[in-house]
């Protein structure tokens, strides 16, 4: 009698497990693996935000270690780093950006409000640059060794521990390889 | 008296109207929601019907990045539009339908697929459902053999120390 009680419990028990489990790792779902680590940037050029006579390509990306954020006016979570992207660009990090659709005079405007950590920014009007780079939600950042290969990948806003823990670290290190 | 009611009446008329026209008000932000602007696009049109099955059939295989429960087809989302619009583009280029899905796994992953291969990440996805139904099989075998054992003793009949303890209460009475 009491076996039998205790066998459905135990598997009630191992199915809260697996269930609570799946809900503290919910939180990553939305993290869609990219297969484009450890892979070289997709080519591309494409006229700057700052300038459309002037480009900026894939080209631009070798010869050192670097960061590409993808950014747009209307992404309220852009703003929430933007401050972040300020701070470090100071530092001396070298960030391009990717003005994923976006009408050139938002983005001119959004960057004159609130500062231009970029060294520059693609005008990916159409967002076609952005479905090589796998861009799903903006914003998002990439950070390219000195071959222009992509290294890492952050998907949604950086914070202050995503900077000092995972990406400071990283530059630093692939600073450091030949 | 009467003038008391009408008083009432028209202060929580006013009250009703204002907290309708706040209602509005409160609905007014999520239409200027955040979002990339543009005009509205051209319906995508095809002229060959195999391209255009084709295209419906991958629009259901591909998944959409941003609302990761539904397909391209299904989702209303900015990019779900752009991902469908190169896949019509692509095949109407003539690329095959493995084309079009390399070219997409190339950027998204298989997370992309709705259909994922089977490798080494994917078995526990592909193999997990048939192992749980062996699991369950080997449990019923099991309990099914158990209660035979069972009903080859016969439980119902008494043990000594049972008979004893009839005779006991027997003779008791």
């Amino acid at each position: 009698m009491k076996k039998q009680f205790m066998t459905p419990l135990i598997i009630f028990g191992l199915l809260v497990v697996l269930l609570v489990v799946g809900l503290m790792k919910a939180k990553y779902v939305r993290d869609v693996p990219s297969p484009l680590i450890g892979k070289a940037v997709p080519e591309f050029s494409i006229p700057t935000v700052e300038d459309q006579q002037q480009m900026f390509s894939s080209e631009d990306l070798k010869g050192q270690v670097s960061l590409v954020n993808i950014w747009a006016s209307w992404c309220v979570s852009c703003r929430a780093e933007h401050r972040l992207l300020n701070v470090i660009a100071e530092q001396g990090i070298k960030i391009y950006g990717i003005n994923y659709k976006d009408e050139l005079t938002d983005a001119r405007r959004w960057l004159n409000a609130y500062g231009n950590p970029y060294v520059k920014s693609a005008h990916d009007i159409t967002g076609r640059a952005g479905i090589d780079w796998g861009v799903y939600g903006t914003p998002e950042t990439f950070v390219i060794d000195k071959k222009g290969m992509i290294r890492y990948k952050h998907t949604g806003p950086v914070y202050q521990q995503d900077i000092s823990e995972k990406i400071l670290p990283m530059i630093k290190q692939l600073q450091a390889e030949s | 008296m009467l003038s008391m009611t009408m008083k009432k009446n028209s202060t929580s008329r006013l009250l009703g109207l204002s907290s309708i026209l706040f209602f509005i008000l409160c609905l007014l932000p999520l239409h200027l929601q955040a979002g990339p602007r543009g005009q509205p696009k051209e319906p995508i049109v095809f002229e060959d019907a195999q391209i255009e099955k084709d295209y419906l059939e991958l629009s259901e295989e591909l998944r959409c990045l941003v609302c990761q429960n539904q397909n391209l087809i299904d989702s209303n989302a900015e990019l779900a539009d752009d991902l469908r619009r190169e896949v019509a583009k692509m095949l109407k280029q003539g690329k095959n339908k493995e084309q079009v899905t390399e070219f997409m796994v190339e950027r998204y992953g298989d997370f992309v697929l709705y259909d994922p291969p089977f490798k080494a990440q994917t078995w526990l996805l592909w193999g997990g459902p048939f192992v749980l139904m062996f699991f369950g099989i080997f449990v019923l075998l099991k309990k099914i053999k158990a209660d035979k054992d069972e009903k080859h003793t016969d439980s119902s009949a008494l043990s000594e120390q049972e008979k004893e303890k009839l005779q006991a209460i027997l003779k008791n009475k």
